[in-house]
């Protein structure tokens, strides 16, 4: 994802001079180093000063230019009460793009894992938050940062190089996008944990004769209530999935969407049962640990579905 | 001189000018990677602009390090093809301090009836700001009530943003803002918020949360630089306000940036919510620790109009630097029975 990045974000500063990158003393490891090598001019490195960061992104918007703070999800996250207070509340065109959301920095452990962002994110007011599951997805929803003058929250995974897409995913904020269709049940996610759904899906299907569709729910905010209700009158369950607390997630977003629809599936939510991380060799592993895998997702929708038919 | 400068010698003139805290050879070998261009030619280019003073070396942090010289900035500013925005600037030509001592007057009296009017508000932090924000607004700030968002325009953020209803005040004698909506301060579905939000005239940014001013000054002064404008951006703070880490951050990234467009104003009157700022967490020697920072200080009494312009003229002949000026002042300033006296923090006045 941060090779998709780099590409995504040397074309937009190509394309629009006020594209300026702030970088908190980590842009080899994010991706954004690209950018200030062909642009030193329109590159800033604050140090590793988060606060400061979002406080000079801020500065740079309000006189119109379109800052680009990238840094990792946890620390940014450091400054998430100067995002609120004065990115959030002047809705000013301020692109946070945040890497290592998750597990995928598995190697550092809970300090650096982030698994709280959507959450803390999707409370602002004013803020998109999107975050895409693949390079191609990464690549597509880079570039559309700067289609919005709204401050925006994109969230990507380190070393994520999976695809899930092998062409033009047909990307818009706040349309979610149907991978696999189903009748019995629907997989809702973001992130590269996809893949574990569509491995789910498949499953379903081969091993159980369950008809499970799969959706990249790739922006969190704006949240699209009208495709889970429109979702939530066509099957009889719905499993969200994603790399997150279970704690006002996906899982949660959708919960409070269906609590006031008449129509009610079973739901069920596959996410960190209120969690910190730990240090692993690998990502799947933890991943496992934590609860999060293609059986996990396939177990939900098959006891649910039993549970329905009860 | 303008017409006998080179192609490489502007490319040297347009690096500088982003360029802070590196020495003339790096820029130059920078310049001749990415451009193609021998570094022998490069250097003879630079030996000519030294020579005409359009550059000059100095140190910074005790790093020879190479800048444009004001001569420098001047030139690039008219081949750039900007029009000089200070020259249309809205500027007194002499300073009447009476005239600010009779708009000092009428300002604290509006901040002293409507506070007592919204019945809560920080009455002593906004007194003690009040010679300040007239200075600044009615002599020294190049800006246009009409029109309040004109390019060239200084800025000034209030990071200290508890003191809004003394900014409110003089926003509304500069006539940004109707003169009785000042009575309207912290009523419901008023723009006069407790603290400053972008749905009042002559307000740059959202402030409240204590420590966030200074970066954004930072962003906008960095910004400034990048379209050539000369505008100033100011900031103020409290003194109580500096417990606050991000501005220490903040600090280091504008001496780093080396912003002499940037000036930041301590309200140093001493008090903060809870007692004496030398008690709960001491600040001396403050003009030290900016120092120390990569900043240039000045410390007046921040009651005092010719001590105030003196310093605010001052900070505009720096260069290299970020400037501060540390105004001593006194919480309350102005009400015998609020100055000095932390009951008045956050209170109303008893009528």
């Amino acid at each position: 994802m941060r090779r998709a990045l780099s590409k995504a974000l040397v074309e937009i500063g190509e394309e629009i001079e006020e594209v300026v990158l702030l970088d908190a003393d980590a842009a080899s490891h994010t991706g954004a180093r690209k950018f200030s090598e062909l642009f030193p001019l329109r590159s800033f490195n604050v140090g590793i000063s988060e606060q400061d960061l979002m406080g000079v992104a801020a500065g740079l918007a309000s006189i119109g230019f379109i800052p680009v703070a990238v840094t990792y999800a946890m620390f940014a996250l450091r400054a998430w009460e100067q995002i609120r207070n004065t990115i959030a509340r002047a809705k000013l065109n301020v692109k946070i793009v945040t890497t290592h959301a998750g597990l995928s920095n598995y190697g550092d452990g809970a300090s650096h894992q982030c698994l709280e962002d959507i959450a803390l994110m999707r409370v602002l007011p004013n803020f998109t938050v999107v975050a895409p599951a693949d390079p191609v997805e990464a690549y597509e929803a880079t570039l559309s940062i700067v289609k919005s003058s709204n401050p925006f929250y994109l969230r990507l995974e380190r070393d994520v190089n999976d695809p899930i897409y092998h062409s033009d995913p047909n990307f818009k904020v706040g349309e979610p996008i149907v991978l696999v269709d189903g009748e019995d049940a629907l997989i809702m996610g973001y992130g590269s944990i996809l893949k574990e759904a569509l491995i789910a899906s498949r499953v379903l299907r081969k091993a159980h004769n369950i008809s499970a569709g799969v959706v990249d729910f790739h922006t969190l905010k704006p949240f699209n209530s009208n495709f889970v209700r429109k979702a939530a009158n066509g099957v009889n369950v719905i499993v969200t999935v994603e790399e997150h607390n279970k704690i006002g997630g996906l899982g949660s977003a959708v919960a409070e969407t269906l609590a006031t629809n008449s129509n009610r599936p079973a739901l069920g939510i596959i996410a960190v049962d209120d969690r910190f991380g730990e240090s692993s060799r690998s990502l799947i592993p933890l991943r496992r640990q934590m609860g999060l895998s293609s059986e996990a997702i396939v177990n939900k929708v098959v006891s649910l579905l039993e549970g329905d038919a009860r | 001189m303008l017409r006998s400068l080179n192609k490489n010698q502007l490319l040297i003139l347009r690096e500088l000018a982003f360029n802070f805290n590196k020495s003339l050879t790096s820029v130059l070998v920078k310049i001749s990677q990415t451009k193609n261009i021998p570094l022998s030619t490069l250097k003879l280019n630079a030996k000519v602009l030294r020579n005409l003073g359009l550059i000059s070396i100095g140190e910074f942090n005790g790093k020879r390090s190479a800048g444009l010289s004001n001569l420098g900035r001047a030139v690039l500013t008219i081949l750039d093809g900007v029009e000089d925005l200070k020259e249309k600037a809205v500027v007194r030509e002499s300073i009447d301090i009476e005239f600010l001592k009779k708009k000092a007057e009428i300002v604290r009296k509006h901040i002293i009836r409507t506070i007592k009017k919204a019945g809560s508000g920080h009455l002593g932090g906004s007194l003690s700001l009040v010679e300040i924000l007239v200075t600044l607004y009615f002599s020294k700030m190049r800006h246009d009530p009409s029109n309040p968002l004109w390019k060239g325009r200084d800025h000034l953020i209030l990071s200290k943003g508890h003191a809004a209803p003394a900014l409110y005040a003089v926003l509304a004698e500069a006539g940004y803002i109707p003169l009785d909506l000042l009575d309207k301060l912290r009523e419901l579905g008023s723009p006069l918020q407790g603290h400053p939000e972008l749905t009042v005239s002559g307000i740059e940014m959202v402030s409240g949360s204590l420590g966030q001013g200074l970066s954004i000054g930072i962003g906008m002064a960095l910004g400034m630089r990048l379209k050539n404008i000369n505008s100033r951006i100011y900031v103020i703070l409290g003194d109580g306000e500096l417990n606050e880490g991000q501005i220490w951050e903040a600090c280091m990234t504008a001496s780093k940036y080396r912003l002499d467009n940037l000036t930041a104003i301590v309200d140093r009157n001493g008090l903060q919510q809870e007692g004496f700022t030398e008690e709960i967490k001491p600040l001396e020697p403050l003009d030290k620790k900016w120092e120390a920072f990569g900043w240039k200080v000045f410390e007046i009494d921040g009651h005092d109009f010719e001590q105030i312009v003196w310093a605010l003229t001052e900070v505009e002949n720096v260069w290299g630097k970020p400037t501060v000026i540390i105004a001593n002042t006194t919480k309350g300033k102005g009400l015998p029975e609020a100055e000095g006296n932390n009951l008045y923090h956050s209170k109303v006045p008893l009528a």
